[in-house]
């Protein structure tokens, strides 16, 4: 049995050290692979915020993953094609710098989350589940029409968005910049599971009457969640975007959404480090599976029965040696 | 009439054809144990639960220290001062004794929208937490998952939430269900000293507690509160001894 500390600190370790040995050989492609296994993990660690700690079983996170991608596809088109971006009221310009993306990504996203919450939070179980997908696949249909950007056939941009001082486009670089901004929310999101909003939290998920009857509001307290667990998954979608220098409605889809919340089961719900070692796990079977098998989703699927069944915990659990709960 | 703690008149609330609550009025005055008995199913969870906002009833209102709360949220009740304990535990079984004592103090004195420092850090909430834990002589075990402790003590964890609330007036379901002979007798002990803190509805089933606390006895029978009176009047009532006392009496 490995302590959880000791598990995550290896974790990081394979995240520093696959990427730069990949970097010393010249494997380039193993260096993207990592980018994508971390922007992935990175919209993990979002909805684990909302599944883990809120207890909050969202079907709909591919919508603010897709927000986070739209808004770098959108702004970074009209910085390339120097149009101006016309919102009504007024008009704006496009942009290629990759921090004032993410913020607006992060707003977007915020945004919507407070709507998509506000109206789910009004319904528990199944139905929030069906709502919650139903807010995705809304996004998903509006953009396959949205002829302006490239409707169902999405938008390329030609070159990666810039980050002052570095060079994002050599691989490791851009890999190093998604690899801080994960350590960076992880280091947030640990500090927030023990703050007086994550204690709260967790008493919300666990005994809703027992939080109204000390003065707290359990609805209020998801709702807070759900917004900064759709920030985050949407900062991802932006990432994402720049990795692939490509959106398209499929980063919407529901199986996107199904796709991170299988990490997060796979590597441990509630668990800091689940959704991050899901992902690599995740990307990993995708990768050497999928060369050998176009039907590599069966065996993945096998692998998640397994842990359903019998590890309660995720590999995390499984691993540290305690099979339910929470951090 | 305005210095009633807590007040309800002609509380009803029907479950389809069944009335669980049949025009109640209940009071309760500063300084004493109120307590309410009556058999299985009477619906004296039911009472309790409009009186802290978990149901609304039907009709009738609800009042806290003179004011009508009969609208108000079971948040709201909190805190104005309305500090409840379950029949049925509700507490966060994954966090740790000293959590579940410390979300009380952070709901009645803290602020909630603080994301990044450790709660365990604040020193107040974590005093005030503790103080009530080893009230009900669990500090010991402040580290212990609740998920581990013993139906006892879970007992006393519930009743040290409410206190870490410090509220004006309790309202207590069955806090010595399953305690065993020793563990009624330490928490009769307990609440008897509480009275000077804050009043007390005690709903028990546990007679030998009640006769010894209860300042006033209200029986509550299909719904309806069918007597009222100290330990005495209670105990010679014919109709409660038909009713309810006949029983093992
Ligand atoms: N939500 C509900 N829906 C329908 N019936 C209910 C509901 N809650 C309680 N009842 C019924 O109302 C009656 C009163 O229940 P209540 O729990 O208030 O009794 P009680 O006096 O607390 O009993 P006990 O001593 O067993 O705790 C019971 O017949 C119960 O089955
Ligand atoms: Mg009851």
């Amino acid at each position: 049995m490995i302590q959880e500390r000791y598990l995550n600190a290896l974790v990081l370790f394979g995240l520093i050290a696959v990427p730069l040995y990949a970097m010393a050989t010249e494997e380039l492609f193993t260096i993207t692979l990592a980018t994508r296994a971390v922007i992935l993990a990175l919209a993990a660690v979002g909805l684990n915020l909302a599944l883990g700690l809120g207890g909050l079983v969202s079907f709909g996170h591919a919508t603010f993953f897709g927000i986070g991608g739209y808004t770098m596809g959108v702004l970074a088109y009209h910085a390339q094609t120097y149009t101006a971006l016309d919102l009504g009221l007024f008009t704006i310009e496009g942009t290629k710098s990759m921090p004032i993306i993410w913020l607006v990504a992060i707003i977007l996203s915020s945004l919507v989350a407070v709507v998509i919450g506000m109206l789910s939070l009004r319904t528990s179980g199944v139905y929030f589940i069906m709502i919650t997908l139903a807010f995705g696949q809304m996004f998903f249909f509006f953009t396959i029409s949205w002829a302006a950007y490239g409707g169902e056939d999405g938008l390329s941009i030609y070159v990666r968005n810039g980050f002052p001082g570095l060079n994002t486009l050599v691989p490791i670089q851009f890999y190093g910049i998604c690899f801080v901004i994960l350590c960076a929310v992880l280091f947030l999101n640990a500090r927030l599971a023990k703050s007086p909003f994550g204690l709260a939290l967790n008493a919300a998920r666990q005994t809703p009457m027992r939080t109204q009857t000390v003065g707290l509001d359990p609805t209020r307290l998801k709702l807070v969640a759900f917004v900064i667990s759709g920030a985050i998954t949407g900062l991802a979608g932006a990432l994402f975007a720049d990795l692939n220098r490509f959106v398209s409605p499929t980063m919407f889809s529901w199986q996107f959404s199904g796709e991170i919340m299988l990490f997060i089961i796979l590597g441990g719900v509630g668990r800091l480090f689940g959704p991050v070692i899901g992902a690599v796990i995740f990307v990993t079977l995708e990768h050497f599976l999928g060369e050998i098998t176009d039907f590599w989703h069966i065996y993945l699927g096998v692998i998640l029965v397994i842990i359903v069944l019998f590890a309660r915990g995720g590999i995390v659990g499984l691993l540290s040696g305690r099979g339910g709960g929470h951090d | 009439m305005t210095d009633l703690v807590l007040e309800t008149r002609g509380i009803t609330k029907s479950f389809g054809a069944l009335k669980a609550s049949d025009s109640i009025d209940f009071d309760l005055r500063p300084g004493e144990i109120h307590a309410i008995i009556g058999p299985n199913g009477a619906g004296k969870s039911t009472l309790i639960k409009q009186i802290s906002g978990e149901l609304r009833p039907d009709a009738g209102q609800v009042f806290l220290a003179g004011t009508d709360v009969t609208q108000q949220t079971t948040r709201a009740r909190a805190r104005a001062g309305l500090g409840r304990t379950f029949q049925i535990s509700e507490l966060a079984m994954e966090d740790t004794v000293l959590q579940n004592a410390v979300l009380g103090a952070l709901g009645a004195s803290g602020s909630v929208w603080r994301f990044l420092k450790p709660v365990l850090s604040d020193a107040e909430l974590v005093t005030r937490a503790e103080e009530a834990l080893d009230r009900v002589g669990l500090l010991d075990a402040r580290n212990q998952r609740t998920a581990e402790l013993s139906h006892g003590q879970r007992r006393q964890l519930e009743v040290a939430v409410a206190l870490t609330l410090r509220p004006k007036v309790f309202v207590m379901d069955e806090p010595m269900a399953g305690l065993g002979a020793e563990g009624s007798l330490t928490m009769t002990r307990f609440l008897d000293g509480l009275r000077s803190e804050a009043p007390i509805l005690l709903v028990e089933h546990d007679m030998d507690a009640v006769f010894a606390l209860a300042d006033r006895i209200s029986v509550l029978v299909y719904g309806r509160l069918i007597a009222t009176g100290t330990v005495d009047e209670i105990r010679s009532n014919a109709e409660v001894r038909e009713a309810y006392l006949g029983e093992d009496a």
